[in-house]
């Protein structure tokens, strides 16, 4: 599977956009790396792409970084586990998988509602066949992580549906989408 | 003036509300998908309509249709990530009159507010 740069693009464009504007905390971006979904989060936001181009986004933090983060959008301070908690990552999952997907120019692609899950050191697995590419990202509240595993649908021979899995693996859906 | 604000997160509701709260809105009415948001409608009478798109159970441009098949004026401003030309093209064909993208800074959305209020008053007082 490949992944097109211009792809990864709009989601670095995305979550700038996002951050600047609505979390109010500069964001830098480290060098995108090919994954295999292999990184372990504490809290991630799950999102499915579908249309002309299939596969899933997480957006993965540690446990600091979550709360830090979610209280810094929400302008107030979350608790994790609340659904509350779990309402601001989901809505910031669908803020940057809906902002990324945008720029995917001529390109008709629709997004799911998005997933949350809490648990310490928990993967986001992927069909085998799956590539990912990886972007970790820095801010004064802490490191997360943007792991894009998708392919244009001519080639997609399915969606990568993102599974969870780990040691104390709990899905907490966060019912929603915007 | 009167808002009625429809979003299935919460979050979104309670950072629109404070962006409201910057202009001197205070009469403001949650709804947490176009369903609730129908049901609410009537008896709330809201001056304007925040609306998110991608909500459960119904979404925002079946809200759209549902209420403008009503014949119902009250201006509807579209709150969404879905920032494609198309998007917005099927929107205002159903029946939005303006169209902000999230992610927002409260000074843009309060602005699309104002001026889409300022063209209802305009077309009222015609």
């Amino acid at each position: 599977m490949s992944i097109d740069v211009r792809h990864i693009n709009a989601f670095l464009e995305a979550t700038q956009a996002v951050f600047s504007s609505m979390v109010k905390l500069p964001v830098t971006f480290e060098k995108p790396e090919l994954g295999t979904r292999d990184n372990q989060y504490d809290v991630s936001g799950v999102i499915g792409l579908s249309g002309d181009v299939l596969g899933s986004v997480i957006v993965g933090f540690t446990k600091l970084s979550a709360v830090q983060i979610a209280s810094a959008f929400a302008q107030t301070r979350l608790e994790i586990g609340t659904p509350d908690f779990a309402d601001a990552i989901g809505e910031l999952a669908n803020m940057i998988a809906g902002g990324a997907k945008a720029k995917f120019e001529g390109q008709s692609v629709s997004i799911g509602c998005p997933s949350v899950i809490i648990a310490p050191g928990h993967k986001v697995t992927s069909p085998s066949s799956a590539k990912s590419i990886c972007i970790h990202c820095n801010t004064a509240a802490g490191r997360f992580t943007i792991d894009v595993a998708i392919q244009s649908s001519t080639k997609a021979q399915a969606s990568p549906a993102a599974a969870a899995s780990g040691r104390t693996s709990t899905a907490v859906p966060a019912s929603r989408a915007a | 003036m009167r808002v009625l604000v429809v979003d299935d997160s919460k979050t979104m509701r309670n950072i629109v509300k404070g962006v409201l709260g910057t202009i001197g809105v205070t009469a403001i009415e949650e709804a947490g998908d176009g369903q609730d948001a129908l049901s609410r409608v009537d008896a709330f009478k809201p001056d304007v309509i925040l609306l998110d798109w991608n909500m459960p159970v119904m979404d925002g441009i079946t809200f759209v249709r549902t209420y403008r098949a009503k014949n119902k004026t009250t201006p509807i401003i579209m709150v969404t990530t879905e920032a494609e030309k198309s998007r917005v093209m099927e929107a205002i064909q159903a029946g939005v009159n303006n169209y902000a993208v999230k992610p927002f800074t409260p000074e843009s959305l309060s602005k699309i507010i104002e001026t889409t209020m300022a063209k209802a008053s305009v077309k009222k007082a015609a």
